[in-house]
């Protein structure tokens, strides 16, 4: 607590790097998976390549990918886009799946209806399934956030300054405070997004509360 | 005399690079090189990390613009940036980087280690005077085991370490002034080797999960756990000096301000000043802070 | 980068002695394998009392809670706080495969308690109708009901742990992981990369294992794809489903 106090501001600092690294990454990430995922429905026989697939991507250890990227994008080394990009991969690597499984539990007949009152192609993706695999993909979108702020501080190895700092410095150099506040706000940041995304998944369904009140 | 005259000289350039900073900038970038600020980067272990501050406060000192990245995990990484221009300035040490260069190199003096860098690093690499002030492996025991054994030289290991278990960072594995030179030079062989890194060698040590441990030479936790450092009696360990590593496009507008931090370094002061980053928990800006006050450096 | 990948395979020093690959393998999958017992030895039977009595559902939210602790932070806070207890080679051991293990639990512990709570209740109470007791109605009825999604919850923890273990050879462990810190530590892309390449084949072979087991041992009657047309999809429950998802507002 004493550590906390006397270097809160470099801890918000940190904070707010470490909330783009992974936030950024999570927005991007679910854009990504939306035609990947609808892929791997729409065409049943893509869907255990493309399952299997990006879920390996998140096999790949962290640092690896870190030290990779730049070799792959041609960016230079302490370019924190590179941990951008990664963390990309990952949440994609969590989200494909989701939201694969989030349009498959769509009920055929609601697909039907859908069809049947001249919903086509895009409109019937965006206008129907998507809104009913919400709740399915927010649950998928929450654990790539915990996640992402988990790993994210090991972008820390690399140089690229986010929390992990204070993980670091504080093993190095024996610092219980600094090495507590820095497990503590990644706790408190990954908590702070889990609320935000379930928020937003509530406010994207309104006729899940009014359905509930109504009965 | 000529010191107090070439930091006087420093200070008065900071004031005039503070009065415009942007002038400052401009002129800068206009001239050779990639121009702009300069970045100081740091490894990530303490005495690093101080280095990189040290550099670049008497860079602002000297009306530089001048910042750090520290906690660059390793050497394979901050070369790159170095080499990609993230990054201009970088601590260095000569032994490591010789051997990083050319890996049987096995030379020990410290002018012909120092020598042997400048021919092996890339062009766009430049090495500035090297300080006085090292920092080299050096292998430690618990009073206990020094006391057990009888060990006050790496020598006296010979007999008795098939028995024990040596903690180092893990490069020490294979370079051949590690575990390959113990060998060939001491006849030392470990029972087992334990690859660890920074304060964790420490703790292995502490804790007797490992009974020799490689620990830098300067680190404060030597003395702080009462450890016994061996002689390195046959002089296997090169020599580690502390040396400016920058991207020659821009060794001129640092080499006379680094030069002269590199005078002033001593493996006391080093020692000292990470006793305060490490023990007391200092700040390392504060503690560089208050190095370049008292050499003058700061500039104010 | 491919080239100097492919020259770390073709160095015999790769494959043998204690630093070889099937050394290192075994080490990983051995810390995997411990790992993930221990950690469904604690989750499954947690998540199917929370499931079966509905009671202490926080416990799942506070599980899942856990998987924002940075793992890097949590293994430095326990080897730095255990270490000085723990004698030898245990002492680097013990706190890493603790870690990994706190990482293991919030996967198996939603997947088990999720296959419980979507057991159809008709199901349940058809069970109780013809006389089953809520012991019998746990393990005959819904555990086999749970299986895949419990299953899968050990599918995913597993995974999971194949990429972390890597980080733990940062506090000396063994391990694939060593190839990652060792090689960059020298400055050998090829070896890290090897490394990398070979938990990816790990986690490939894992996944091949236990899916298979999941096929052999869920009942055919519940496997993913008869469900996936029968079932009513809008309570397809995720394994990696926050507990508190639905929430009631009838009050």
């Amino acid at each position: 607590m004493d550590w906390f106090l006397a270097n809160w501001p470099r801890v918000i600092d940190l904070a707010g790097s470490h909330l783009y690294l992974s936030g950024v990454p999570l927005v991007v990430g679910l854009v990504l998976s939306v035609p990947l995922g609808w892929a791997a429905v729409r065409w049943r026989a893509s869907y255990p390549a493309i399952i299997t697939s990006s879920g390996l991507l998140y096999t790949i250890p962290s640092l690896a990918l870190f030290i990779v990227m730049p070799l792959i994008l041609g960016t230079r080394i302490l370019d924190p886009f590179n941990v951008l990009a990664a963390m990309t991969v990952y949440t994609l690597a969590l989200l494909v799946r989701t939201v694969a499984d989030g349009l498959s539990a769509v009920p055929d007949h609601v697909e039907q209806a859908a069809t049947a009152m001249g919903y086509g192609g895009l409109r019937r993706l965006f206008g129907v399934q998507l809104p009913l695999a919400v709740p399915v993909i927010a649950s998928g979108l929450r654990v790539a956030s915990v996640s992402n702020v988990s790993i994210v501080s090991v972008a820390s190895l690399i140089g690229v300054s986010q929390l992990g700092d204070l993980l670091i410095d504080g093993y190095q150099r024996v610092i219980y405070g600094e090495l507590l506040t820095g497990i503590l706000a990644c706790v408190v940041l990954a908590l702070a997004l889990d609320r935000l995304i379930v928020l937003g998944a509530r406010l994207l369904t309104p006729w899940q509360t009014a359905g509930g009140g109504a009965a | 005399m000529t010191a107090v005259a070439a930091a006087a000289a420093l200070g008065l350039s900071a004031c005039g690079a503070s009065e415009d900073p942007l002038a400052e900038e401009t002129t800068d970038s206009g001239s050779s090189g990639g121009g702009g600020s300069i970045v100081v980067g740091g490894a990530n272990f303490s005495e690093s990390t101080l280095l990189a501050e040290i550099y670049a406060g008497a860079l602002t000192g000297a009306g530089v613009d001048a910042s750090t990245q520290t906690n660059i995990g390793s050497r394979e990484v901050y070369l790159r940036a170095l080499q990609d221009n993230s990054i201009q300035v970088f601590p260095e040490y000569t032994g490591a980087l010789a051997l990083y260069y050319d890996e049987d190199y096995d030379g020990t003096e410290p002018d012909e280690v120092y020598e042997h860098v400048q021919e092996v690093i890339p062009e766009e690499f430049t090495v500035l005077e090297p300080s006085d002030a090292e920092d080299n492996d050096s292998l430690n025991v618990t009073q206990e085991t020094a006391d057990e054994y009888g060990l006050s030289t790496i020598s006296d290991l010979e007999s008795v370490a098939g028995d024990l278990t040596l903690a180092a960072p893990p490069e020490f594995q294979e370079r051949p002034q590690g575990v390959p030179g113990l060998e060939d030079t001491y006849g030392v062989t470990f029972g087992s080797f334990r690859p660890l890194t920074g304060q964790s060698i420490v703790q292995a040590l502490a804790n007797g999960q490992a009974d020799v441990a490689n620990i830098f030479s300067t680190d404060p936790s030597i003395s702080e756990n009462g450890f016994v450092t061996l002689e390195d009696d046959e002089k296997l360990f090169g020599s580690q000096n502390i040396v400016p590593l920058v991207r020659s496009d821009r060794a001129e507008e640092v080499q006379e301000t680094l030069n002269e931090v590199s005078g002033l370094l001593t493996t006391e002061a080093i020692a000292d000043m990470l006793k305060r980053t490490d023990i007391d928990k200092e700040d390392p800006r504060t503690v560089a802070q208050d190095f370049l006050d008292e050499n003058g450096l700061s500039g104010s | 980068m491919i080239p100097s990948i492919l020259e770390w395979f073709r160095d015999p020093m790769t494959w043998s002695g204690p630093g070889g690959v099937p050394t290192r393998l075994l080490e990983h999958l051995w810390y995997t394998v411990v790992t993930v017992v221990i950690a469904a030895a604690i989750a499954v039977p947690l998540g199917l009392w929370v499931g079966h009595t509905g009671r202490a559902r926080w416990l799942v939210s506070v599980a899942n809670s856990l998987r924002a602790v940075p793992t890097l932070g949590l293994l430095f806070a326990v080897s730095l706080v255990v270490g000085p207890y723990i004698p030898g080679d245990l002492a680097f051991t013990a706190p890493s495969i603790a870690v990994l293990v706190l990482l293991a639990i919030p996967p198996i512990l939603a997947g088990t308690y999720a296959g419980i709570d979507a057991v159809d209740p008709s199901a349940r109470d058809a069970a109780k109708g013809v006389g089953m007791r809520g012991r019998q109605v746990l393990w005959q009825v819904e555990l086999p009901n749970a299986l895949p999604l419990l299953l899968s919850g050990v599918k995913s923890a597993m995974l999971q742990v194949v990429a972390t273990a890597t980080i733990a050879a940062y506090l000396g462990l063994g391990g694939l992981g060593r190839y990652l810190i060792d090689g960059l530590a020298v400055s050998d892309i090829g070896e890290a990369a090897g490394g990398a390449l070979l938990v990816g084949l790990l986690a490939i072979v894992l996944e091949g294992v236990l899916s298979l087991l999941q096929r052999r041992v869920v009942s055919p009657g519940l496997t993913g794809r008869t469900a996936r047309g029968s079932q009513d999809g809008d309570d397809a429950p995720q394994a990696e489903a926050p507990a508190d998802a639905p929430v009631d507002v009838r009050g």
